[in-house]
């Protein structure tokens, strides 16, 4: 490390940086993910990694841990450019992620858990279970987390199983921290338990690169932030010289904001589609909700606050403990997706290759797979028919494809997306539930989508939009419904919403 | 990514082969086997050869289904053994019952250990592997306790037609396979049914979202697996003169091999019973020839067995560059 690598903070002191990153660029099948990724990361400092979904922050931290090659750019860890090929090199260069979803060895205790791997030996081919007990007790208390080193992963909270998590990585001696959303499974107490650990190892000189959506978190614990947009740094600096509204306005930019769907017409609309006391254990609680036609209500909220869970539910994918759903006032009897298809209800999933589509099948058998009686005699398939409304479909929404017959994955994301939705409109519903309907899709294909569902809901339809990118739903609900925590936690008006009203109410 | 123009037109040799391999591969045994024994291309042993594969190839087309959905029946050789043996208790000694009614009887027990098979792993989340497994011992000793341990003889002549007739110089179990493989094909090509199968395989959680039955559907290829090898029971009895309590043993190996040899993924959604059909010739003439130029049968298991994980090995390799 030398001395003119060294950055002044605010308080005067010199703190050595520990990684940088400069101009990093990534492209996927042809397709940027990333094309200026860039940050500094301070000795003993909290980097807050802001953007959007889609800002190319997970294809960043990739590259940071050795998961993805970079096409461009210029990786630095402690004063050495570094090109990692795989995550145990940036292990080796002292760079640990703690991620979303923890893979710990539930079975295992701390300590064994700690020492996967690398366990303390006793003569050559024995376990020295004492030592590594006492090792991992001493490292748990250095660090101030109070965790019995030989309680079993299974009993302990999941913030406790972060904390193990960080104390492996602190063991390992890695003094480069990525911590991507670690609070978005846990509660409030669990992420104060979380901030005082990140205070102890930041005083001892350990940098973490902090990745949440929750701003006022990242207020009270980053020392500096970085913002990503559309692949792209956007901006970067001392936590101290940037108040709430301007990181919003740096993470949200404008580029969405031109895109506004005309408000609804007014006056008095029918509902269309009313759910009613949903519940379900654990999940989600006293979820009322009424959607009119002509209405494209949008749903907010983080990660786990149960938006998901309850449209799920909803659609009957997933059982429920209690919930009523009235179709134009009349109840009906919601509990397979196939009876919300025959009342009019479609789903597209939140994420298409897992429970979107079936990739290796065609672009013609995913577009038609769920209205399959409407295309048949006595069981039988009427090739033309079907033939004939797939090239309608592929026409309508503009599906690139060389052929209806090439395997669904040959597609880009945004075709893929677009398959999902025609395979919905294809049982023509008259309810459209949307969870995450641009997620990863280009920006041209997010347009596409948007004015499908501007002109779907002005023919007297409905649209129930869950997205957790606040310009997106800002931009295309007439209504916003807030999650949090498995509740309903507040409502707004399309035109008087903004980022702030949404990000109050849902953390 | 390959753009889809590309991969239409101007294929290249090595995908023609990915794609077409199975058939070189058909193609260039018979002629080997042509030539390597002057009896193999007589018309007498071709006939035989389709009259060996026609058990395996009833089985097969279950297992295309089951395997499509991602699912493995290891039962079927026991069902075999007591759809025979209750089929050959109808039809034995003097007081014979009509030979359909024990066809029936036959194709209904499969059916009915199908359902079992598939009650356990659609509704009750029971691992295929591990329901079926339970089912081929139990169907066994069923066997077992329904014939005393004894085969059971002395089957009817109208019942015997279904396992050693000609029509036309055909042999029946010739044809029965021809119309079980024919209406099978059209079933996974042409109707909403088969449809669903392959969703189910390819994605069951977006097969579930699209309004599909899933459990419905899984349920139901174990029980057409079950009553294709009730049928299977039947034609081998009608064909052996008697119902072995011993029969089938091992069978599963063969109806998965075939299925797999075709290309069909054990991962389910992917694979053509065009292909299947394939699979059970070339089983077939792998056993016919290594029989004619006098190889024991203790190599051939040897040699079937390679076959089978050099077939998955590279399908495997096709599709790790794809």
């Amino acid at each position: 490390m030398t001395q003119n690598e060294a950055i002044t903070n605010e308080n005067g002191a010199t703190a050595p940086l520990l990684l940088s990153a400069e101009n990093v660029a990534k492209r996927f099948a042809g397709v940027p993910a990333l094309v200026d990724g860039r940050i500094r990361l301070r000795a003993g400092t909290v980097n807050a990694l802001c953007g959007g979904n889609g800002a190319g922050k997970s294809t960043f931290l990739g590259v940071l841990m050795g998961m993805l090659r970079r096409d461009a750019g210029s990786v630095t860890v402690k004063g050495r450019e570094v090109n990692f090929s795989s995550p145990a090199e940036a292990l080796d260069a002292g760079i640990a992620i703690i991620t979303q979803e923890l893979s710990p060895f539930l079975d295992m205790t701390v300590a064994e858990n700690l020492y996967l791997g690398r366990e303390q030996r006793r003569g050559r081919f024995f376990v020295d279970d004492k030592c590594m007990l006492s090792d991992a007790e001493a490292i748990l208390a250095r660090l101030k987390f109070n965790i019995p080193a030989g309680a079993r992963l299974r009993d302990l909270s999941i913030a406790q199983a972060q904390l193990v998590e960080i104390t492996k990585a602190i063991s390992r001696r890695s003094d480069i921290l990525i911590m991507d959303e670690p609070t978005s499974a846990i509660g409030e107490r669990e992420a104060q338990m979380l901030f005082d650990a990140i205070r102890t190892l930041t005083a001892e000189g350990v940098g973490i690169i902090y990745v949440s959506h929750r701003l006022t978190e990242i207020f009270e614990i980053a020392d500096d932030y970085t913002v990503f947009r559309d692949g792209r740094f956007v901006g970067g600096g001392s936590i101290s010289e940037i108040d709430r509204k301007g990181l919003i306005r740096s993470i949200v930019g404008r580029n969405l904001l031109d895109h506004h769907r005309e408000p609804k017409d007014t006056g008095p609309q029918k509902p269309l589609l009313e759910a009613r006391g949903f519940a379900s254990k654990g999940k989600f609680a006293d979820i009322d909700m009424t959607v009119h036609a002509g209405e494209i209500v949008g749903i907010y909220g983080l990660l786990g606050s149960g938006r998901s869970e309850f449209v799920n539910a909803l659609y009957g994918n997933e059982p429920r403990d209690s919930g009523q759903v009235l179709i134009e006032g009349k109840p009906i009897d919601l509990k397979t997706p196939a009876d919300s298809i025959g009342a009019g209800i479609s789903l597209v999933t939140e994420d298409r290759k897992q429970t979107g589509l079936s990739l290796t099948a065609s672009v013609a058998h995913n577009i038609t797979v769920a209205n399959l009686p409407h295309y048949a005699r006595k069981g039988f398939m009427n090739g033309s028919a079907e033939a004939r409304s797939v090239v309608e479909h592929i026409k309508r929404f503009s599906i690139k494809t060389a052929s209806p017959d090439l395997p669904v994955q040959s597609l880009s994301g945004g075709n893929q997306q677009k398959v999902v939705l025609a395979r919905c409109v294809d049982t023509n519903p008259r309810i459209l539930i949307c969870d995450e309907p641009t997620r990863g899709v280009d920006e041209g294909a997010k347009r596409e989508i948007y004015a499908f569902l501007g002109n779907f809901v002005k023919a007297g339809n409905a649209v129930l939009m869950i997205s957790s990118e606040v310009p997106e739903i800002l931009a295309n609900a007439d209504r916003i419904v807030v999650f949090r925590r498995g509740r309903i936690a507040g409502e707004v008006a399309g035109p008087e919403a903004t980022q702030e009203t949404l990000v109050h109410l849902a953390s | 990514m390959v753009s889809a123009s590309q991969s239409m037109s101007g294929m290249s040799l090595g995908k023609f082969i990915a794609r077409y391999g199975i058939v070189i591969s058909f193609i260039l045994l018979f002629v080997v086997l042509s030539l390597a024994s002057p009896n193999f291309l007589s018309t007498n042993n071709l006939l035989n050869v389709l009259r060996q594969v026609s058990m395996n190839g009833v089985l097969a087309v279950g297992m295309t289904f089951v395997i499509l959905t991602a699912g493995i029946d290891l039962s079927i050789g026991s069902l075999l053994a007591l759809a025979g043996a209750v089929a050959a208790s109808l039809v034995t000694g003097a007081d014979a019952f009509n030979p359909l009614l024990a066809v029936a009887a036959g194709v209904a027990v499969g059916a009915l250990c199908g359902a079992v098979n598939g009650g356990l792993i659609a509704y009750f989340k029971v691992p295929a592997f591990v329901a079926t497994l339970g089912m081929l011992s139990v169907a066994r000793g069923a066997t077992l306790l329904y014939s005393g341990g004894r085969p059971i003889p002395n089957l009817s002549l109208e019942f015997r037609w279904l396992g050693q007739g000609l029509v036309l110089g055909i042999p029946v179990p010739v044809i029965i396979f021809a119309i079980v493989f024919a209406v099978a094909a059209i079933v996974l090509r042409y109707s909403i049914y088969g449809r669903r199968v392959y969703a189910v395989g390819g994605n069951p959680r977006s097969a579930k979202t699209s309004g599909i039955n899933t459990s419905g559907i899984i349920f139901s290829v174990y029980v057409i697996m079950g009553a294709l090898a009730g049928l299977a029971g039947v034609m081998l009895t009608a064909r052996t003169t008697s119902a072995l309590p011993q029969a089938g043993i091992g069978y599963e190996l063969d109806a998965i091999a075939a299925v797999v040899i075709g290309g069909t993924s054990l991962t389910g959604g992917i694979g053509r019973i065009g292909y299947t059909l394939v699979g059970v010739l070339i089983i077939g003439m792998i056993s016919n020839g290594l029989d004619l130029m006098g190889v024991s049968s203790y190599y051939q298991q040897i040699i079937k067995g390679s076959i089978i994980v050099l077939a998955v090995l590279i399908d495997r390799s096709r599709a790790g560059r794809e």
